[in-house]
């Protein structure tokens, strides 16, 4: 620890400190335009100058070391000043530059509120310009469908280069030319190729970068804020969604260190008019082949004639991605009192079951333990489009110091170099039988990290597999005292909850696929969407879009999305999250668990709750690791591994694909999307490019 | 800086490959550098790229750079849009960069430029024929000679508008023409030989290392190391440094404020002042206040300073407890 005396305060910070943390530290705020925590330090803009005593001119703090100052003639610590007329000066004299070239665009620009430069002008501008030249005017850049740009803005922070080479690992931007000209662009102006590039338009400190799908759309100072969580993957990614009256307006990140530090996809980001498109606003009864507008009782009086008429061996529940543990809870009460054994959440066919363990299907070593790593082996998983921002700190791991990273499936591009094993089961044998390099490297590791994705598990030999996975685990010591390096990576954001709640099959029950295939006469379909149900049975589908679900159904309940309720989602490293409601569900749309109770009583089986309150009470009493919001409830991972090592099982040969075909269009909320649209058909351009 | 942009599409070859023998020196380069690190040779493949496509650089030969260092094309594009030495235009065969600097200017820079506007027109501007184009560069670093220009990869210095007519013409019919100075001096020596230094006493060791005679003598001599000796004794034990205050900031007291008056014991006003304070006769006049008091001075109700300064104006702020003596 070196000591250090900021503005007369003595503070006591780790050396490698920068002038500005220790600033921080000690209580002092510093302006800044080019700085960011999770970016390199560039020290272009020259806004956090500070006065180092001793120094012939102020240094800029982001970009200079505790470790660097000299001490006093006595020892004496060394001294720095943030507060002084030196520093206001010199602060004053860098925003007068960086104002030279900047339009004053505020009015018009959607930045506007939500400006670092409005901001730190307050405090360090001028009101008026020395300037009488003629300002730079640079082309704005063609940059993909969801950045828009405006480049005389720009003051040449270097922020959004830094952030798509570092952390979202394409070198897609650059400055080209130099000095007063230089330009962020990207190679002749094509789009951005990251799933995670609207978040450069976060980080812009200007309005040089904005959101393109929302322009001109709102001020920031007209929203209302909520915090949720993000259910477009299974991460759980920490969201802020901003409305305005009934309308979700945009979803911005949250900052949560132990799942998306301060990132969020593309897709969490920008479904934003997926959530007003092709929306069931009424319920509908299909009659004579076709679906018409019906009441929210004639469509109860429906399913209850259907009901009462049909064995409960033939009756049939399947879950789909997108729902939150209330309603999956209300609807297993529902299937327990009608006596159904024919329960399934998994609709991707995958083999994780809460009977061998929770630590069987939860990512135990959690998200932002990746970072503590020291070889990662990836199976049948693309983490970088079924779970971006665990790939992110796969590749933050990466950055630090390269562990050996493995990969057993598709063999794509993480962004990171990767030692590409094999395609399918064979390897993983092989791998375990230690006829493979790559073995060393997983032996040798202190703290392995195996990964499991759904690639590897949505298929008929999965268990087998599941079970190879965790006996390689076994062997290169992965799961032990103080690290759990056995971890499943999951692409549904309702698989981990209702798994955690039991909705599997019972005791002879059906699974997803044998309902779908004919298997049950009456089928309750909670919005999911991903499956096909073969002719003959009669659908119940409650959700959200017009979507797969709702074309197959007999009878559609409209329901509300997740911004539009209060629910309880647990992420794959089954961390239970809430998220909250933001804006009110479309025309006769209901909250899912409303619609439940009040189906149960048309049914003759009330559910025990009247409010979500008192269905809360109930489920935190059956389930109360629920109750403990944002945390992970601990599972015993040791022994889930060894009951899966011990089931054994023979594997086929076919290769592991992932689940996720196209990263925009996973779910109907996004599938509903015209910016996902866009970005899905730009992202097979790309593909189709890349292939010639 | 001239504004620079990538040739048209129509001008653009459709591909680039390095000649055989520039592939050699591709891996060369290439071969400098640690395994992975492939990308520090990137200058000098762009400028083998920009020798071999004829002066400039193809948008072609920025990738194929990019896919042979294994970079990004964007990294390739800003080194090769960041040095102005690279050309992204086609140049003429014989591509002239005229130095405009201060000692180019003053030495007739002008002229030189006036001539090229004239004969082969704008900056970066192709002569119908091809035969020439025109830059002007910074510092070229030839200012003993000036004024200069570079042609291709030669320097021609000590121009005059008529010589470097003559040159143009000699370039553009394809006659020898002669690099370096156009006036005839080697290098940069004075014109017509050396002009200084010519004495030969100089070089006799008659006045130059003349001291070193003197040194040896004196080094033998005891009453230097006995001068030595005295002087270090008389030498003060505590040096005071040319310049206190230099590099750093010393807090001097300022010369005489009361503060330091009642440091240092004294009143913190000299009876002199106030004497000279409490005479009526030296006191600035000021007339007599006649405003109306009862009408208050204009100022506006609306503050942005959080306790207004003027509470009595009386309205109660939004957030202050209602008074409980005067509820009804």
């Amino acid at each position: 620890m070196a000591k250090i005396i900021v503005d007369g305060v003595e503070v006591d910070v780790p050396p490698e400190y920068t002038l500005l943390q220790a600033a921080e530290a000690a209580g002092a705020e510093i302006p800044r335009f080019c700085f960011h925590e999770r970016l390199s330090i560039a020290g272009n803009c020259r806004m956090c100058l500070v006065e180092v005593k001793g120094a012939p001119k102020p240094v800029a703090s982001c970009a200079w070391g505790v470790r660097d100052c000299r001490p006093g003639p006595n020892g004496e610590p060394p001294e720095i000043s943030t507060k002084s007329a030196t520093v206001k000066k010199a602060r004053e004299g860098v925003m007068e530059f960086l104002l030279i070239n900047h339009p004053l665009d505020c009015p018009i620009c959607d930045q506007g509120g939500q400006c670092d430069l409005q901001d730190q002008a307050m405090a360090y501008g001028v009101d008026t310009s020395r300037y009488h030249e003629n300002k730079r005017a640079v082309p704005d850049k063609y940059l993909g469908p969801l950045v828009k740009t405006s480049m005389n803005r720009c003051i040449h922070c270097t922020r959004c280069i830094r952030f798509t080479t570092e952390v979202a690992g394409v070198s897609d931007l650059g400055a080209i030319w130099r000095g007063e000209d230089m330009e962020i662009t990207s190679y002749l102006e094509r789009a951005l190729g990251s799933e995670l590039q609207a978040n450069v338009a976060d980080l812009c400190p200007v309005g040089a970068l904005t959101h393109k799908p929302e322009a001109f759309h709102y001020r920031p100072w007209e929203l209302t804020k909520t915090d949720s969580i993000d259910v477009m993957d299974a991460v759980g990614s920490s969201i802020r969604v901003d409305s305005r009256g009934r309308e979700v307006m945009r979803i911005l990140p949250r900052v949560n260190e132990a799942v998306n530090e301060e990132w969020i996809t593309d897709k969490a980001r920008q479904i934003v008019d997926g959530l007003r498109l092709q929306r069931l606003d009424r319920p509908f009864v299909r009659e004579n082949g076709r679906l018409r507008p019906a009441s929210w009782q004639e469509a109860f009086a429906t399913i209850a004639a259907k009901v009462k008429g049909t064995d409960p061996k033939r009756i049939g529940a399947v879950v789909g991605d997108l729902a939150a543990v209330e309603e999956i809870y209300a609807l297993k009460l529902l299937m327990e009192s009608l006596g159904v054994a024919n329960i399934d959440a998994r609709q991707d066919g995958t083999v994780l079951s809460p009977a061998h363990g929770r630590g069987s299907y939860l990512f135990n070593t959690t998200i932002a333990g990746i970072e503590d790593a020291d070889a990662v082996l990836i199976i049948g998983s693309n983490p970088r489009i079924e779970a971006s921002l665990v790939n992110v700190r796969i590749r933050k791991r990466w950055r630090v110091a390269p562990p050996p990273i493995g990969l057993i499936g598709e063999n794509a591009d993480l962004t990171y170099p990767t030692t590409y094993l094999g395609a399918g089961p064979d390897t993983l044998s092989e791998l375990l039988a230690g006829r493979h390099s790559f073995a060393e490297a997983l032996k040798g590791a202190e703290r392995p990290l195996i990964i499991v994705g759904q690639g590897a598990l949505a298929r008929p030999d999965g268990l087998a597999i599941l079970s190879l996975a965790a006996q390689l685990a076994q062997s290169v010591g992965a799961v032990k005292d103080g690290w759990s390096g056995f971890s499943v990576l999951h692409t549904a954001a309702s698989r981990v909850g209702a798994l955690d709640l039991g909705f599997v099959p019972g005791p002879g029950g059906l699974s997803a696929g044998e309902m779908a295939k004919g298997g049950v006469d009456v089928l309750f379909n909670l919005g999911a969407d991903e499956i096909a149900v073969a002719p003959g049975a009669f659908v119940i589908y409650q959700g959200t879009h017009g979507d797969r679900g709702a074309h197959r159904a007999d009878v559609i309940l409209p329901a509300a999305t997740y911004t539009e309720k209060s629910g309880t989602y647990v992420n794959t490293e089954g961390r239970v999250q809430l998220a909250n409601r933001a804006a009110f569900a479309p025309g006769e749309a209901r909250e899912d668990w409303a619609i439940l109770r009040a189906l149960s009583d048309v049914l003759g089986h009330r559910l025990p709750f009247d409010s979500l309150n008192a269905l809360r009470a109930k489920l935190y009493e059956a389930h109360p690791h629920l109750a403990e919001v944002d945390l992970i409830a601990p599972a015993d991972v040791g022994a889930a591994v060894q009951a899966l090592a011990g089931l054994g099982g023979s594997v086929g040969r076919e290769a592991f694909v992932s689940p996720v075909k196209d990263f925009y269009l996973t779910n109907p909320i996004a599938r509903a999307s015209g910016v996902m649209a866009e970005c899905s058909a730009l992202a097979q351009e790309r593909r189709l490019v890349a292939a010639e | 800086m001239a504004v620079r942009k990538l040739a048209p599409e129509d001008i653009q070859p459709d591909s680039f490959t390095f000649s055989s023998e520039n592939m050699t020196f591709v891996a060369q380069q290439i071969a400098k550098y640690p395994q992975g690190r492939q990308a520090s040779a990137v200058i000098p493949l762009l400028w083998r790229a920009q020798e071999q496509a004829g002066g400039w650089l193809p948008r072609k030969a920025i990738e194929k750079v990019a896919e042979l260092l294994d970079m990004p094309q964007i990294r390739v594009m800003e080194v090769a849009t960041f040095y102005t030495m690279f050309n992204l235009e086609p140049v003429g065969k014989y591509f002239i960069q005229l130095c405009g600097t201060t000692p180019c200017a003053l030495r007739g820079a002008g002229d030189i430029r006036q001539v090229l506007e004239r004969r082969v027109g704008e900056q970066n501007h192709v002569t119908e024929d091809g035969i020439f184009s025109w830059l002007e560069v910074e510092c070229l670093g030839a200012c003993c000679n000036a004024p200069m220009v570079q042609i291709n990869d030669d320097y021609y210095e000590d121009l005059t508008t008529e010589n470097f007519e003559k040159l143009l013409d000699d370039l553009a019919a394809g006659r020898p023409v002669k690099k370096g100075s156009q006036v005839g001096r080697r290098s940069s020596e004075p014109q017509g030989g050396p002009q200084t230094l010519t004495d030969p006493a100089l070089f006799d060791g008659s006045q130059i290392g003349a001291w070193r005679k003197r040194f040896e003598e004196e080094a033998t001599s005891a009453a230097a190391v006995q001068e030595a000796a005295a002087a270090t004794t008389s030498a003060p034990s505590t040096p005071k440094p040319g310049k206190p205050e230099a590099g750093r900031v010393v807090e001097t007291e300022k010369a005489d404020t009361p503060a330091k008056r009642v440091k240092e014991g004294e009143a913190p006003v000299p009876p002199t002042e106030r004497r000279e304070a409490s005479d009526k006769s030296k006191a600035t006049a000021v007339d007599a206040r006649t405003e109306n008091k009862a009408e208050p001075a204009p100022h506006s109700d609306k503050s942005y300073v959080a306790t207004p300064s003027k509470p009595e104006a009386g309205r109660p702020t939004a957030d202050a407890p209602a008074d409980k003596n005067n509820k009804s």
